[in-house]
């Protein structure tokens, strides 16, 4: 039984200009890959879900996106939290999802079950919202791409062990792919589709995105 | 010396200020009352409504009297207002079969049940100028009235159904969500019912044209007034958390069934096929055009070719809303400078390096 | 975080009897706005690709810029510093409604400083002040397809976009240069956002293209009655369609601004009388005023403004 405290409170104070926030950094960081935002507004979502992924759920889903919630989130309370807050609807189907969330530590399922768009509507595509331990302490990896002048790194700390091999073959798919948000806890990253992705080390096997230029 | 043109804040300030002045208009007369206007204009408040998909009499007189009297101004601003409201859902399918009827007619059949019922209609009206009503100086009599209850008033497609002359009043899937345009991105092909919606909310005008064209050839669909009903219906709104319906009033509304060319194939037998309109309030011309281009844009349904403008789902959703096209027309008017300035340049140096060819011309004109 | 406008803008005229609702903060409501910002971000992932988006009805007509308006109230919030321009100028009719409508309904900050804007939401120009990080700029679109005159079907030029099928509009570029001698499109010059898309720039003058190439302001653009919202993101290359043996190339202009003196800037003409006197001045006011304060002097400046001002 979900504790019902937690299911409605914790929300946005100001939803209007709580939202408005949100949105901005979100944007900002979707239009500058690499570059970490910050959810610096009070919120407190249910665990196990973030600060940041709980303030991206509640700017974002509403009665139009289905979301799909890995399965250690659908067991907490998060789903009365976004009906209650947002009233988004569950889907169990990944390709039906427009928002997919992930706690720490979930395993990654394939990138290529969820909605990948098609080559006319590429926008209607799943954005996984996926929670690591830190953005700075872990592997470091070089992006680049659109929104980004040569190139720009971020070193996540518990990304999904085939994340990069997957991103690698989402970039493949290009116009159509996945978008992802980084969180943990009060911060975030954004990979657009279009960023690539590479490990900085060499003995990682080097995501060869294959260029989208025609 | 130049001095740049500055205060556009003051001109458009100065620009209201006369609009105001001319829609009040003589302060020595009474200002128009909203209940005037939805007593005595009232097919002016309906078009208002329909057009501007809101059913409120008095918010769509309050638009027209802001408007002074143009519809399309009306109409946006009504919509506008609605753009704003909230949205708690869709109410149950309006029953038109229990309409509390004010006029019906059938051009299908001499008589039938529930007859034939004129209604305030301007039909065999002769168009002659009434001089009493320059100073209301005769008076209005007051109309016939009809005892007895309002019955339920069959529909001619159900005759023609129960024969099985008619194709069947298509059932959408038992978990369909009505679709609603103003709050999804249009996608072609359209499902009917996101055509319906577009073209009751159409240009009357637009669909009267179109309509008027299919009877000239261009997508011919041989239509008979199956029926044309006016009247009162009951709107209705589920609450399943409450697990009851709940009424929100009545509504009037216009409705047309045409019944169009039959339809047949080795395997089914030949069957009429249906064109339908239904408007807000009292407007025939609407709802019988929009059936008309109904039945047209069902081209495709019945293996047709599409050979006429009627007939194009794009051509015609595109351009079937007055708001819309009034915009972007009336958007000629705004500065274009930047861009003209960049076709003049053009211009300019095409027509240099042209010159000497026209002189040689013009030249060897002379010399013949 | 600093909510100086936390009560909603009420509805100024009342309607006798019936209750007109109160607007929302920026006009839109939540709802909306979410819709829009979900299509922002997706059209910032696929660079140059056209989102289709429920646009809703604004209180200002179709063609006039209700895309533009629309995403500015999606993404202003109370500590945005707001521009709006209509051919450069920030005094143009247009201009000064959208933003006054802004002033009303977000009680946001407004500037006409090109340096100073958060946002700046334009119709027809790119400013000639170079764009920063941080910044966002707004275009109004009123035909947001580029292939639309060429086809004018929207499910074909989708199937169009999604094969990566462009050879059309070559063509029509190319049968310019055969019939013209040179590439005939002044305006809303046909790019190539990202080495796939080919996106319409709106009608801004082609002289204004290399400035969305590589910009450091996240570019969004906005087509109200066409349902559709694109964007390019920073840094993202943005290439002017041409050929080999016909470069793109931008207007050049044979004079300076006549009233800043400045040069390679986009020029407009003004007529000063009826026996075919003209000048040329920036169609960017902000950044002509800007210059003429720090002491450029045009020809045509009125040298009693001047002495006046000393």
């Amino acid at each position: 039984m979900p504790d019902r405290t937690e299911t409605f409170a914790g929300g946005f104070a100001n939803a209007v200009f709580d939202s408005q926030a949100v949105f901005r950094t979100l944007m900002d960081c979707m239009a500058r890959p690499g570059q970490t935002g910050e959810v610096t507004l009070s919120l407190a979502p249910p665990a196990p879900l973030g600060i940041a992924a709980g303030a991206v759920m509640l700017t974002l889903c509403d009665h139009d996106t289905p979301v799909w919630l890995s399965p250690k989130l659908s067991q907490s309370p998060v789903p009365g939290w976004l009906a209650f807050h947002g009233g988004a609807p569950l889907t169990t189907e990944r390709h039906e999802a427009r928002f997919a969330f992930f706690e720490g530590r979930a395993p990654l399922p394939s990138l290529g079950a969820f909605a990948l768009g098609s080559q006319e509507y590429p926008d209607r595509s799943t954005t996984l919202i996926i929670e690591v331990a830190s953005l700075d302490n872990g592997q470091p990896l070089t992006l680049s791409g659109p929104g980004i002048r040569d190139t720009a790194g971020i070193a996540p700390n518990g990304l999904p062990a085939d994340f990069l091999r997957q991103w690698s073959g989402n970039g493949a798919l290009f116009p159509r792919g996945v978008d992802v948000v980084l969180t943990a806890g009060r911060r975030l990253v954004a990979l657009p589709r279009t960023c690539k992705i590479t490990a900085k080390t060499l003995t990682e096997s080097v995501a060869e995105t294959p260029a989208s230029e025609g | 010396m130049y001095v740049a043109v500055k205060g556009g804040e003051k001109a458009i300030a100065n620009a209201h200020r006369l609009l105001a002045d001319r829609r009040r208009g003589d302060r020595s007369l009474p200002g128009l009352t909203i209940a005037q206007l939805i007593g005595q204009l009232g097919l002016a408040v309906d078009r208002v409504m329909a057009e501007a998909s809101l059913y409120d009499q008095s918010l769509a007189a309050l638009a027209l009297k802001q408007a002074r009297g143009d519809m399309i101004e009306a109409i946006f601003l009504l919509r506008a207002y609605r753009t704003t409201l909230p949205r708690f859902g869709a109410s149950v399918p309006l029953e038109t079969g229990r309409m509390q009827v004010e006029r019906r007619v059938s051009a299908t059949y001499k008589d039938l049940p529930g007859g034939q019922l004129l209604g305030p209609t301007f039909d065999y009206t002769h168009r002659l100028l009434d001089p009493d009503l320059l100073n209301e100086t005769a008076e209005v009599e007051e109309p016939a009235r009809r005892d007895g209850e309002a019955e339920a008033v069959m529909r001619v497609s159900d005759i023609l159904d129960r024969e099985g002359l008619i194709e069947p009043d298509g059932e959408m899937p038992e978990d369909h969500v009505p679709g609603d345009l103003t709050r999804e991105p249009m996608e072609f092909p359209m499902p009917r019912d996101l055509r319906l919606q577009a073209l009751a909310r159409g240009d009357e005008g637009f669909l009267l044209a179109l309509g008027y064209s299919t009877q000239r050839g261009y997508g011919r669909t041989h239509p008979f007034v199956g029926e044309i009903r006016m009247g009162l219906v009951e709107v209705e709104f589920e609450v399943p958390e409450l697990g009851l319906t709940l009424s929100l009033g009545e509504i009037r509304i216009t409705e047309c069934q045409m019944v169009n060319q039959f339809k047949g194939s080795a395997k089914a037998p030949p069957q009429f096929t249906r064109g339908y309109g239904l408007v807000f309030g009292q407007s025939e011309r609407k709802a019988m055009s929009m059936s008309l281009v109904d039945r047209a844009l069902r081209t495709g349904e019945f293996g047709e070719d599409v050979v006429a403008p009627a007939q194009d789902e794009e051509f015609v959703i595109s351009h079937c809303d007055n708001v819309q096209a009034t915009g972007f027309v009336e958007h000629l008017k705004l500065p274009h400078y930047v861009d003209f300035q960049a076709e003049l340049d053009l211009v300019r140096r095409m027509r240099a390096r042209h010159k000497p060819a026209e002189e040689t011309t013009e030249h060897e004109e002379a010399a013949e | 975080m600093s909510a100086p406008h936390t009560e909603p803008v009420t509805a100024p005229e009342s309607a006798g009897e019936a209750e007109l609702a109160a607007y929302n903060f920026a006009y839109l409501d939540e709802q909306t706005k979410r819709m829009i910002r979900r299509a922002i971000l997706k059209a910032i992932a696929i660079p140059g690709y056209q989102v289709p988006f429920a646009s809703r009805e604004m209180p200002m007509p179709y063609g006039w810029g209700t895309g533009g308006v629309q995403v500015t109230a999606a993404i202003i919030g109370p500590e945005d510093v707001l521009k709006v321009i209509d051919q450069g100028a920030d005094d143009t009719t247009n201009a000064v409604s959208i933003r006054a409508f802004f002033q009303k309904v977000a009680a946001v900050r407004a500037t006409t400083h090109t340096a100073d804007a958060t946002i700046i939401q334009t119709r027809h120009r790119i400013p000639e002040h170079t764009l920063k990080e941080g910044q966002v700029l707004v275009y109004q679109v009123p035909i947001p397809e580029p292939l639309r005159f060429l086809e004018p079907r929207e499910t074909e030029t989708r199937k169009m976009h999604a094969l990566e099928e462009y050879g059309l509009m070559h063509v029509k570029l190319y049968e310019d240069i055969a019939r013209h001698g040179r590439i005939a499109t002044t305006y809303a010059y046909p790019v190539k956002v990202h080495g796939r898309y080919v996106m319409d720039p709106s009608p801004t003058p082609k002289f204004d293209n290399p400035k969305m190439h590589r910009s450091e302001a996240l570019q969004l653009f906005g087509a109200g009655r066409e349902k559709r919202i694109y964007a390019v993101p920073p840094h993202t290359d943005v290439v002017s369609l041409d050929f080999e043996d016909h470069p793109f190339e931008v207007q050049q202009f044979d004079r300076p601004c006549a009233l800043c003196g400045a040069t390679h800037v986009y020029l407009d003409e003004v007529v000063l009388d009826d026996r075919g006197g003209r000048m040329f001045v920036c169609s960017d006011t902000d950044y002509c005023e800007t210059r003429q304060a720090e002491g450029h002097v045009g020809e045509m400046l009125a040298t009693s403004e001047r002495e006046a001002a000393e």
